[in-house]
């Protein structure tokens, strides 16, 4: 009687303390900085839905990736772009066939001014600003975009003097924010709430003004045996993920 | 090899550094003299938030200054009161950035050394109808020149050295914040590891340069451990 009751209580805390682990994981993630917000959204309704939880670290892609190819720890990579996660496919890193497009990025010129930037992105020509900031383009993809729309629109070597740089995306945004510089390029999902942006004054840049921003998820080797990991890349594809990543501005692969 | 760009931004940083050192030893010498002769019960607060950048992360400084110079903060305002552009991304917030980051690397050498020439040669100087100005200058001066010594090699060095504060108010603009610092960051960020190992080394050989120069010159040893 006494030793039953002893053992099913060992049994029940063997359970609590190491049952748990073996049902529920940690996946460590990468997540390029523009996609933070949703992503903190969708880790949590993943946790609600799998019980699995996931560890973020925010920072720009170009980071991550020479991190990933020096034994960075992540297990799963959202990058704002293709490229990354085909070179560490390529370096052998990834777990073959896991990579896809889990959303298409939208840039958007921004500024803290209510009625500072019209629907056309003409204060780009008129504007007597003294600063213009974007995401360093040899690091992330959305200051490639924004330098694609300048050249575009041809005013790139004219407004190229005007530059300052943010390390990602979320320091660009921060440096437009603390209305250091007057405007800038960020990414949508920054500035957007319930589908509006409703901070400042923004010009959403229509799609022909840059290349598609294909921001890629892949798994890598290191989390092929995290249950967790492969179980966020299929979470990411699902309904749930779609909607909050849809309500942040971004458009879904086709 | 060294690109323009690299060479650019060596150039800048040891323009950063030249003008930070001399305006860190106007401004941290009275300071300094102040602070080693006072008794005022203030003392000890202003040892602490001159020493404060020692412990900080740059990221707290780094932060403040953006909040502070820009066009809200109170510095901000200032500089659009006197007419001038508010200072991130900037030459000047570069160099005043600096000034706050280094200041007890040259204040803490000089107060040291300031304490430890006491009060008798200051007494005989006074006998000697010396006034305050010349005493410093003909008796504290040529006293306190190992600490003289360390506090410019340091506050240059460590200049050059920054890199927190000015990855977060600079905004990485070539000739005017991208220090060699910022350089070789966007260089390792983008695999570039050629261009990072020459720029890279380019520093370390300095560095080394320097220091070795420094402990070979002065006969009495700079206390550069007592700082750390």
């Amino acid at each position: 009687m006494q030793t039953s009751r002893i053992s099913r209580l060992a049994i029940t805390l063997a359970l609590l303390l190491f049952g748990q682990a073996s049902w529920s994981a940690t996946v460590l993630v990468a997540v390029a900085a523009n996609f933070s917000k949703p992503m903190t959204e969708i880790a949590g309704e993943f946790e609600k839905a799998t019980g699995h939880s996931a560890k973020l670290s925010f920072g720009s892609s170009g980071k991550f990736v020479s991190q990933l190819k020096s034994g960075g720890p992540f297990e799963v990579f959202l990058s704002a772009d293709e490229k990354g996660p085909e070179k560490l496919e390529q370096a052998g890193l990834t777990v073959p066939t896991t990579r896809f497009v889990y959303a298409l990025g939208k840039l958007v010129l921004w500024s803290t001014r209510i009625g500072y930037v019209d629907d056309q992105g003409k204060i780009l020509e008129t504007g007597n600003f003294k600063h213009l900031a974007l995401a360093n383009p040899k690091l992330a993809p959305y200051g490639i975009a924004a330098v694609d729309v300048l050249k575009k629109m041809k005013l790139f070597e004219k407004l190229q003097p005007l530059f300052v740089q943010g390390e990602n995306i979320a320091q660009t945004y921060h440096f437009i924010s603390t209305a250091n510089a007057e405007l800038g390029f960020v990414a949508l999902s920054q500035v957007i709430e319930k589908g509006k942006i409703t901070n400042g004054s923004g010009w959403i840049i229509p799609d022909n003004l840059y290349t598609p921003i294909r921001q890629t998820a892949v798994l890598m080797k290191k989390g092929a045996k995290n249950l967790g990991a492969a179980a966020l890349i299929d979470y990411l594809k699902s309904k749930p993920a779609l909607a909050i990543i849809k309500t942040y501005g971004y458009d879904l692969a086709k | 090899m060294l690109a323009n760009a690299d060479l650019d931004a060596l150039f800048l940083t040891f323009k950063v550094a030249s003008i930070s050192t001399v305006l860190m030893l106007l401004l941290g010498t009275p300071l300094a003299w102040w602070l080693a002769r006072t008794t005022c019960s203030w003392k000890s607060a202003i040892n602490a938030i001159v020493a404060l950048p020692l412990v900080l992360p740059p990221t707290v400084l780094g932060f403040y200054l953006l909040v502070l110079m820009g066009p809200s903060g109170l510095i901000g305002e200032l500089t659009t009161w006197i007419g001038v552009d508010t200072l991130p991304f900037t030459f000047p917030g570069i160099v005043l950035a600096s000034v706050l980051y280094s200041m007890p690397f040259v204040v803490q050498p000089l107060q040291t050394a300031f304490a430890s020439i006491g009060e008798q040669p200051l007494e005989a100087a006074a006998t000697l109808r010396a006034g305050p100005l010349d005493t410093f200058f003909s008796v504290v001066v040529p006293l306190a020149k190992p600490g003289f010594l360390t506090a410019i090699i340091l506050g240059f060095t460590h200049t050059v050295g920054e890199f927190g504060v000015v990855l977060m108010i600079g905004g990485n603009i070539p000739d005017k914040t991208r220090v060699v610092s910022m350089q070789i960051y966007n260089h390792v960020e983008a695999l570039e590891y050629n261009e990072a190992h020459w720029l890279a080394g380019c520093l370390l050989l300095f560095s080394f340069t320097v220091l070795l120069l420094l402990y070979t010159v002065s006969k009495t040893q700079p206390n550069v451990q007592q700082l750390k």
